[in-house]
């Protein structure tokens, strides 16, 4: 695939004319998913799938697209050549762009992870026996993926990784759930089994006769899962240098009032765990650290290079979008086994669903607790919760209400695969909350 | 495309199989977009494929292929029949081709002017118009001008007769305003995110008709500056049909999805709190309520003549006089089930098998006026356009957050709300469905972005909906 992409991309450049420029994008996967319900099989299946993305520059206009390519160079060549001609069709007749971002040389990479993916014919084999005793709904993605970025000025990057994910949820006969994800780059049968069995005796818990509590304000524990699901939020409408800009950030409060944080909260975008490329569809590289919240205090935003160019700033390399590629929120001093005395008496929520922002500018989320959570008392879990809605502020979770940090940040994987199956994932610690809103 | 004979391609497949289809798909999404009187996207996403389904030991497998090779193809089909023989095992249920009913047949978006007829540099130009149009105060910090245009060319055939070939047109624009007073900011749009979606052509750009609402949605946004926050109590809510377009699709459309009554989604995005003992018999709403699953809308954004596994697509009721009586699922669910259901077996593209979506989803009209509804307000909220959405994962406890709202005060409409918002549980809601709007106050939208399924798909749904009044609703406002 790598040297099929370099191999179109060169022909792609080797057509400019004039002044024209050309910056290209390779996405694929070879993926094997199985959906499960009831722990049997409902849907199997395998996907191949490649995009070919271009985007032209020519003098001060520019315009992008993208095709299917199959892995057959001179097919792929001959369907790559037919959109670049429409770019340039379509380039022509479009406004000038004061903020297009050049194609630039600065050094191109190489990076490549294989791993032992679950045998794609016999994995049924390994994965359904250990839920023997329980219903499961999930699905299992596996397979290759791989990224690569070229442009007409002789910069080439390619990253490709081996990755697989069981995504499930055990359910009771009263219907509580448990969540799980057993994600990696080498399948362990024996680890695996270990993992699915931690997750049924976490089920056993949830066979307690749940707890109806009323709405209101609570001390919370939030663990590292939900946390992740907050922390996602921060890409749509938080961490982007534009949407501040453009009035659309639930961060401007923090940048046009200087409103702090909660010491205990840091946040940073941080390649370093190697989970995801560093470069973007420009082929440009982020800093392998970026501090977005230091202390609670916001030190820095993801800038593209394009926002960089209209707002006067320095870019950080960050994605089109300015969202989170690798995000890592700080560990703190509350051990994990102590979480359930600190806490005493409140509310254990280890999942949140369906987050959404409330009051975007004033920094609020709703959502739905969901899975295992617990009402605790006196430092001892006494029942499931049925599930509550909550609607509060970052303002209020990560300020003045966030008590403690866990001293473990955990890696939540990205399972999703709308445009495709996402790579890296989440990593951060728990919060205990002096006080959070469940409002329904 | 025109040049795959997927006809061809099928006849050359040899495997062992009880069934075998093939779906090809061309897509290509056009977005065009200016921001402050600058371009910000012109960028076309095309995507073709086909997926290869087999049917062996009642079991279905697949294989989406990014080629139309033959051997390719070949390929794909052994390793689908390997998967299903191997899945067949632990199958959920054993399917026969009965769930993929022979289906021969066309379809063709309506439209007036084609995508070809206006150039990128004219629709750029009607675009940067309405951007500057937006522009009304020097209190407007963003304005914006979006158009997605969509050409979608399916083609399904299969070893028990089917010929089936849809085309679509598809367009979306929206214009957005945002606007800012010192810390407040509010931003207006043309009906919520894109909820103007239509099976259309380009007589959608009418540039007077643009420049009309642009102005509109740049005032709105400078008059929710200094508006009053919308208070917190329990009141008359009443909801224009663009809000009502999120309401029917959270708390009725997912809900009644029968292959998430059956569970197959409870590991994402959940289960319903409706059970299958529930059609005939659960009075989801007042009588008043009466919602039809409607492919054959013309001009809304998911109609259609089948679905992608083969089901004649028609407009059938799912609640009729506020009784929930029929599902919503394909033949698959159908046949788990035992319940009746619609043609709503969808999948997003060539890269995914098809699973029970909603298509065009609608509250039917009753015959209150516009005037007779807000007459009959003494003290309510009324509320447009839709900015916050959450709903739990048994489609119960929702909340929901809409742009722009206006207090009734004795039976009229007068000061201009901000942030408002409402929170209900579903069945007590749609049953406190008190007054219906006719025809005259029916407004058809749509989404193009539901998501649902794992793998993860997001489809084209179609909401259409008169205005509607909710007795007793807990309203609140921001932060």
């Amino acid at each position: 695939m790598e040297n099929n992409f370099y191999q179109v991309g060169e022909k792609l450049v080797q057509q400019l004319v004039n002044d024209e420029k050309l910056k290209i994008s390779f996405g694929a996967e070879s993926s094997q998913f199985i959906r499960f319900n009831g722990a049997k099989v409902r849907q199997t299946g395998l996907v191949d799938d490649a995009v070919l993305a271009m985007e032209l520059i020519s003098g001060k206009r520019t315009t992008s697209g993208s095709i299917t390519v199959s892995g057959n160079v001179d097919q792929d060549y001959k369907n790559a050549l037919d959109e670049l001609l429409r770019l340039r069709n379509d380039v022509s007749q479009l406004p000038e762009d004061p903020f297009i971002v050049e194609p630039e040389n600065l050094g191109s990479s190489r990076e490549e992870h294989t791993g032992e993916l679950p045998d794609s014919e016999n994995c049924l084999e390994d994965i359904i026996p250990p839920f023997n005793r329980v219903d499961m709904s999930g699905i299992l993605a596996s397979g290759r993926i791989m990224q690569g970025n070229m442009n007409s000025v002789g910069q080439k990057h390619w990253f490709a990784t081996d990755t697989f994910s069981l995504d499930y949820s055990l359910i009771t006969p009263t219907e509580k759930m448990v969540k799980a994800t057993y994600a990696g780059t080498n399948w362990d049968h024996e680890d695996y089994q270990a993992f699915v069995g931690k997750s049924i005796e976490k089920l056993e818990l949830m066979q307690l006769p749940p707890k109806r509590i009323e709405p209101g304000n609570y001390r919370t524990f939030i663990a590292s899962a939900g946390v992740a699901d907050i922390l996602r939020m921060f890409s749509w409408g938080g961490t982007s240098e534009a949407a501040i800009q453009q009035g659309e950030s639930a961060f401007c409060k923090m940048r046009n009032e200087n409103i702090r944080l909660s010491e205990k909260f840091s946040l940073s975008e941080d390649f370093r765990n190697g989970t995801v490329p560093r470069f973007n569809a420009n082929g440009e590289t982020a800093p392998e650290l970026l501090q977005i919240i230091d202390k609670g205090k916001l030190v820095n935003t993801l800038i593209s290079t394009r926002t960089a160019k209209e707002y006067n700033k320095k870019s950080n390399f960050a994605s089109g979008g300015e969202g989170f590629r690798s995000p890592v929120m700080a560990g703190g001093s509350l051990n994990e086994d102590d979480v359930l005395n600190e806490l005493g008496t409140g509310v254990y929520l280890s999942n949140l669903h369906y987050l959404n922002w409330s009051d975007q500018i004033g920094g609020r989320i709703t959502g739905m607790t969901r899975y295992a959570c617990f009402w605790v008392e006196d430092g001892k879990i006494v029942a499931p919760i049925e599930n509550m809605r909550f609607d509060d502020s970052l303002y209020n979770f990560f300020g003045d209400n966030l008590e403690a940090v866990t001293d473990r940040a955990r890696m939540n994987p990205e399972v999703g695969t709308y445009e495709g199956r996402e790579l890296g994932g989440t990593f951060c610690p728990g919060i205990l909350l002096s006080s959070f809103a469940l409002t329904l | 495309m025109e040049n795959t004979n997927l006809k061809k391609l099928l006849d050359g497949i040899n495997v062992q199989a009880d069934w075998i289809g093939l779906r090809q798909v061309f897509e290509s999404t056009t977005y065009r977009i200016i921001r402050d009187d600058k371009p910000q996207a012109n960028q076309r996403d095309a995507t073709h494929g086909v997926m290869i389904e087999v049917l062996v030991n009642g079991q279905f497998g697949y294989y989406g292929v990014n080629s139309f090779d033959p051997l390719r193809i070949q390929a794909a089909a052994e390793k689908a029949v390997k998967q299903a023989q191997l899945a067949s095992k632990y199958s959920i249920h054993s399917f026969t081709d009965k769930v993929r009913p022979a289906a021969i047949g066309k379809y063709q978006s309506p439209y007036e002017k084609s995508q070809a007829l206006m150039s990128a540099g004219d629709l750029n130009d009607i675009l940067m118009k309405g951007c500057a149009k937006l522009n009304v105060s020097d209190k407007i910090v963003s304005r914006s001008a979006f158009a997605r245009l969509v050409d979608c060319k399916s083609n399904f055939v299969s070893t028990n007769g089917s010929d089936v070939e849809q085309k679509y047109t598809i367009i979306s624009c929206d214009f957005t305003a945002t606007a800012q007073d010192g810390p407040i900011i509010q931003k207006r749009t043309d009906h919520g995110m894109l909820a103007r979606s239509y099976q259309a052509g380009m007589e959608v750009f009418d540039e007077n008709e643009i420049l009309e609402r642009c102005e509109k949605i740049g005032n709105q946004s400078v008059e929710l500056l200094s508006a009053e926050e919308c208070p917190t109590e329990s009141t008359s809510l009443v909801l224009s049909p663009d809000q009502m377009l999120l309401q029917i699709h959270e708390s009725v459309g997912h809900a009644l999805e029968i292959d998430r009554i059956l569970g197959d989604e409870r590991n994402y995005a959940g289960w319903s709190f409706v059970r299958l003992e529930d059609f005939g018999n659960l009075q989801y709403g007042s009588k008043l309520m009466n919602i039809s699953f409607d492919p054959t809308v013309e001009n809304q954004l998911a109609s259609y003549a089948f679905d992608d596994g083969g089901m004649k697509a028609e407009k059938e009721y799912i609640v009729r006089n506020g009784l929930l009586v029929r599902g919503l699922g394909g033949m698959e669910s159908q046949t788990r089930s035992g319940l009746p259901g619609v043609a709503n077996f969808r999948s997003s593209s060539w890269n995914r098998a098809p699973i029970d979506r909603m298509a065009n989803l609608n509250l039917e009209p009753g015959d209150s006026s516009f005037d007779d509804i807000i007459g009959s307000v003494e003290h309510g909220v009324y509320m447009e356009s839709n900015r916050s959405w959450s709903i739990d994962d048994y489609r119960n406890k929702f909340q929901f957050g809409c742009e722009y709202g206006k207090l009734i005060e004795n039976g009229k409409l007068t000061k201009t709300l901000r942030n408002p918002n409402y929170r209900a549980i579903t069945n007590p809601f749609w049953n406190s469905l008190k007054m219906v709007g006719n025809r005259d106050t029916f407004g058809i939208y749509g989404t193009p972005y539901c998501g649902k399924g794992e793998p993860n798909q997001v489809i084209r749904v179609g909401h259409a909906s008169p205005l509607a009044l909710f007795e007793n609703i807990e309203i609140f406002g921001g932060a």
